[in-house]
């Protein structure tokens, strides 16, 4: 009999703390997928971020550091420029990346460092119980949003992908989404192209991945699904927005 | 004879840390140490090495970290603003027990305070800093030649004891020029490096962090931190003794305040007084027990800072009983740097 479908070698046989419906372990898997694929496990570092994926390093069977609360792309730097011939990775929250992290991510892209960057966005702060992100969305209400967000009051959503695309250093940007077998294939592609950009030295590459969270939302994990395709991917449009390789 | 340079402090530092095989410089412009930067853009492509000036100072840490992580000896300078931006990530290191170089040309505060030489860095560079409870080791050259030398060693400490390490300046010693005696780095068997990350190949996967949520486990890495700091006031205490076994009073002092002291240490003995100097080259281990042994004969010690009295805590917990301790200090600012006459005068009230 023929075996189609396994864990990737990237991945620990261990279970997550994720909680049930949350969109981290999915996007984990497509990202052990695409290390698998490119053969990259040996020679990987991963970058974790500080939010609820800060546990990469017990789930990914790869060299890990842990860095400060949205420091992964500066910390990255220093990973990628001691060792050239590594591949790199961040994996970051949007809270880590897009709130206090905006600079280190804006200046790594800027810089054109030779990295890939994952970052997941579920428009919450999840492992600190469910505060306001800078891509909370209109309306949302959450733990410091309690009336929802009020454009006057809290300003707007920010979209990354879009914003990251419009520097120079960037070479490959792109927005994806895991709530459907469509999407999800269409995920592994984009994380995939990263990837590639990466492996083939051809500069800084940024996937952006809608995620759920079901427990900060007080969804269940099916109605939290459906608010990804719903109500997020209609502000956060996915798609491409550079590829200058055009792979 | 060996070749003498006539340099600056800051540029010692550089070529100190150069030739201990440091090739990562990640920083960002602040006075008085711009001239480190300045040095280490020109030279790193030289060497095959990496010079960036980053976004900031805590991404300049952070890019420390990075390259610290894989092994590489990594270093960043500032000036106090930016130190104190860089301690999340010292602590962070501290706790990852990451090895690297951080420089502090120090300068005057609180806030911006100003850009005169200033001791007012003193509880932070020594007492943690950062949050946490941690130590690190902590340098403070008092000549040009010192601070070439410290930053060779500041790599193999920091090897050893998996540590960063600090070198405390100010813009005396960082400005200043003076004859430098480059040399080769001394040889020291430092330990294997099994930590390092590198992409796991065949091996085991190796992961480096600060995060300990177990029951138990941070009490154990934290009593683990602990013995090694004991280690390091065991093995590593440091510093320069001027004349003390003859003296009735003995002067104290770190860095630039040191140097201006021991001035005022010579125009006493001229003036026939039994004045000698200690002064701390280790500020983290604090050299205690020299300090115990010194006042078990001689009963009185003045200390002397560019500041209103920080590191004379570490004085009085270091002395015998019956010792007493004086202070003279100045908080920085232009125009407070005290001369040699005016601690002369000290010298003279206390003896
Ligand atoms: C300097 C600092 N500030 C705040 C925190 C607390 N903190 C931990 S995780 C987090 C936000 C995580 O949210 P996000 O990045 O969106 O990731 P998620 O948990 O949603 O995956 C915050 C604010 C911290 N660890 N360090
Ligand atoms: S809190 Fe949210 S982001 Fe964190 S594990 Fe639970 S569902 Fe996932």
């Amino acid at each position: 009999m023929q075996q189609v479908f396994k864990r990737p070698t990237s991945l620990k046989d261990v279970q997550t703390h994720f909680c049930p419906g949350c969109h981290h372990g999915t996007i984990h898997r497509l990202v052990a997928e695409a290390l698998d694929e490119f053969g990259l496990q040996k020679e990987t570092i991963g970058i974790a971020s500080i939010g609820c994926s800060v546990f990469l390093y017990y789930y990914f069977d790869i060299d890990v550091i842990e860095t400060p609360h949205g420091r992964a792309p500066a910390v990255a730097t220093g990973v990628k420029r001691a060792r050239p011939d590594r591949f790199v990775f961040t994996y970051q929250g949007d809270g880590d990346l897009a709130a206090i992290g905006t600079a280190e991510i804006i200046h790594a892209a800027n810089r054109g460092e030779h990295i890939s960057v994952i970052f997941v966005n579920n428009t919450t702060y999840g492992m600190t119980g469910g505060q306001m992100a800078p891509t909370t969305l209109l309306g949302q209400k959450t733990s410091t949003s309690p009336y929802g967000r009020k454009p006057q009051v809290e300003g707007y959503p920010i979209r990354m992908a879009e914003l990251l695309s419009g520097l120079d250093g960037v070479a490959f940007s792109a927005r994806a989404a895991v709530n459907s077998p469509k999407n999800l294939m269409d995920a592994k592609k984009q994380i995939r192209k990263a990837f590639r950009y990466q492996v083939e030295g051809k500069g800084f590459s940024f996937v952006e991945v809608l995620a759920a969270c079901p427990t900060n939302w007080g969804m269940n994990p099916i109605e939290a699904n459906e608010r990804v395709g719903r109500e997020m991917c209609e502000f956060f449009k996915l798609g491409t927005f550079k590829n200058t390789a055009e792979l | 004879m060996a070749k003498r340079l006539l340099v600056r402090g800051n540029e010692a530092i550089c070529r100190g840390a150069i030739e201990a095989g440091c090739r990562f410089y990640f920083g960002y412009p602040i006075t008085p140490q711009n001239d480190i930067p300045e040095y280490m853009s020109r030279e790193m492509p030289k060497l095959n090495g990496v010079f960036i000036q980053a976004e900031s100072e805590i991404a300049s840490v952070n890019m420390v970290m990075g390259a610290a992580a894989t092994g590489a000896r990594a270093m960043t300078s500032s000036s106090s603003p930016g130190i104190s931006l860089k301690m999340e990530a010292i602590s962070y290191m501290a706790g990852m027990e990451l090895p690297c170089l951080i420089v502090n040309i120090s300068r005057s505060g609180p806030g911006l305070g100003g850009i005169d030489a200033s001791q007012g860095d003193y509880f932070q560079a020594v007492k943690g800093g950062g949050h946490g409870g941690y130590h690190i080791i902590v340098l403070a050259p008092a000549s040009i030649q010192e601070m070439y030398d410290l930053a060779m060693l500041a790599f193999d400490l920091a090897e050893i004891y998996r540590t960063p390490v600090m070198i405390l300046g100010d813009s005396v010693v960082g400005q200043m020029k003076e004859p430098l005696v480059p040399h080769p780095r001394p040889h020291r068997e430092l330990p294997a490096k099994d930590w390092a990350l590198r992409g796991k190949g065949d091996g085991e996967q190796r992961f480096i962090k600060s995060l300990y949520l177990g029951d138990g486990e941070l009490e154990a890495h934290n009593w683990k931190l602990d013995a090694k700091y004991r280690e390091m006031k065991a093995r590593e205490t440091r510093w320069e003794d001027f004349q003390t076994s003859d003296a009735d009073l003995i002067v104290t002092g770190f860095g630039s305040a040191a140097r201006i002291a021991k001035t005022a240490v010579m125009m006493a003995r001229e003036e026939g007084l039994k004045v000698g100097l200690l002064r701390p080259v280790t500020l983290f281990p604090f050299p205690s027990a020299a300090f115990a042994e010194r006042t078990a004969r001689c009963k009185k010690v003045l200390d002397v800072e560019l500041n209103t009295g920080q590191m004379v805590e570490d004085v009085r917990l270091s002395v015998a009983r019956d010792a007493e301790v004086y202070f003279y200090g100045r908080p920085s600012g232009t125009g407070s740097l005290p001369t040699p006459e005016e601690i002369l005068g000290q010298i003279k009230k206390y003896y």
